[in-house]
């Protein structure tokens, strides 16, 4: 029993990965990993919603006619991401200030709305909410590891801790196209290392 | 409990009852953090105000006054006393004419219009380049710095302008949009204070 929930949680870190496997919600990775701290705060707001949101659609799940399901879900969805901002507001003003547009984009951000669709609506709602977690985790997870490799790169800190000076620092991936580039790699890694796993 | 069918009812019903329960936490929550986002707010403005100017033992906030703009619209000024004495003003001015749009600073002057200390609040200059005049006017070297200078007796433009500052290397835009900024909260300062500065000629661009 214990493995199953595990493995719900599991799935959402390795197997169904949500950047580097599922390849959603590529907006905010792009976006908002310029530095280690930021794709992490990114990553912990959207696990607060896929948690909050699987959570609810799974407990409504019997009252959602299937010909509404795309407007009930939107609009749970858009609940939590409204709670989440005046949360952020209150008690992280700092972090709220750097994400900016994009905490309101975590409504658009399609891992949130696919996992209520494919779990949410059609598994009991302690599953959910660990796919929530899980998935969380591991957007979190790759938001986080490429923050690191782009403000590593391009700024010579990490989390802020200066590594090298700036100066000898690549600026493009502070920049969108470095993201792409730096996204690229990451991927392509991963894959190679599946690929020798398997 | 089985599933709702689509029936006019049931969908109906469905939608108007997440609808009330989301509502409901919204306004919960919103009654919940106003209190804590509107200090959370004002803990900002003074912290940025406490970094321009001199220490201070009033509380700058509650002694905010408007000063008006040659435009017409006005910025917000908070005087600093310590003892009662006025040590400086902070002004919270801004500029329209960055590369990237709106830029937003809170700049500390002297009673006479010294400038300061100055830091950046809000901005959409590129990484890199427009993006270090956070500190860039605050660096003694060559004649980049302003900290200092007063825009009433030296002439705070880039030195493509005629002016006494070094622009950033290769962001001239957003430094004359930041030296906009602060000439726009000098002049303010000066002619709402109708103190005898303003009988001082301010430099403009040609």
């Amino acid at each position: 029993m214990k493995n199953t929930k595990f493995s719900v949680v599991l799935n959402g870190l390795v197997t169904e990965n949500p950047t580097f496997v599922l390849m959603l919600g590529m907006c905010p990775t792009l976006g908002t990993t310029s530095s280690a701290l930021n794709g992490l705060g990114m990553g912990v707001a959207t696990t607060f919603v896929l948690i909050g949101s699987n959570t609810v659609v799974s407990m409504a799940k019997n009252i959602i006619p299937d010909k509404v399901r795309i407007p009930c879900f939107i609009v749970i969805i858009a609940t939590f991401v409204t709670l989440l901002e005046m949360l952020m507001k209150a008690y992280v003003p700092a972090l709220y200030a750097s994400l900016g547009l994009f905490i309101p984009l975590i409504v658009v951000n399609c891992i949130v709305l696919a996992r209520a669709e494919s779990f949410a609506s059609k598994h009991p709602v302690f599953d959910s909410a660990l796919d929530g977690l899980g998935i969380g985790l591991g957007f979190t997870m790759a938001l986080t590891l490429l923050g690191c490799v782009r403000e590593l790169l391009g700024t010579g800190k990490l989390f802020g801790q200066i590594i090298y000076p700036e100066q000898y620092g690549t600026l493009v991936f502070v920049l969108a196209p470095g993201a792409f580039i730096a996204l690229g790699y990451l991927i392509a890694a991963i894959n190679r290392l599946k690929r020798k796993q398997a | 409990m089985k599933k709702w069918d689509a029936s006019l009812t049931h969908m109906i019903l469905s939608m108007g009852l997440i609808s009330v329960i989301a509502a409901g936490a919204l306004g919960l929550v919103h009654t919940l953090t106003a209190e804590p986002i509107r200090l959370a707010d004002q803990a900002k403005q003074e912290a940025a105000i406490r970094e321009v100017t001199p220490a201070f033992d009033n509380n700058p906030l509650k002694e905010c006054f408007n000063i008006r703009t040659e435009k017409g619209d006005s910025l917000m000024c908070f005087p600093a006393r310590k003892g009662g004495k006025l040590v400086g003003v902070a002004i919270e001015t801004y500029s329209m004419k960055g590369f990237g749009g709106e830029i937003r600073l809170m700049v500390g002057l002297s009673p006479e219009g010294d400038i300061h200390n100055y830091t950046v609040l809000k901005h959409s200059e590129t990484p890199g380049l427009g993006s270090k005049m956070a500190e860039w006017f605050k660096t003694a070297k060559n004649k980049q710095s302003i900290l200092g200078l007063n825009p009433g007796k030296d002439k705070v433009l880039v030195s493509k302008d005629g002016g006494e500052v070094d622009a950033i290397t290769a962001a001239t835009i957003s430094s004359r949009a930041f030296l906009d900024a602060i000439n726009r909260a000098y002049i303010a300062y000066v002619t709402s204070t109708n103190s005898q500065n303003s009988k001082q000629v301010v430099y403009e661009k040609h």
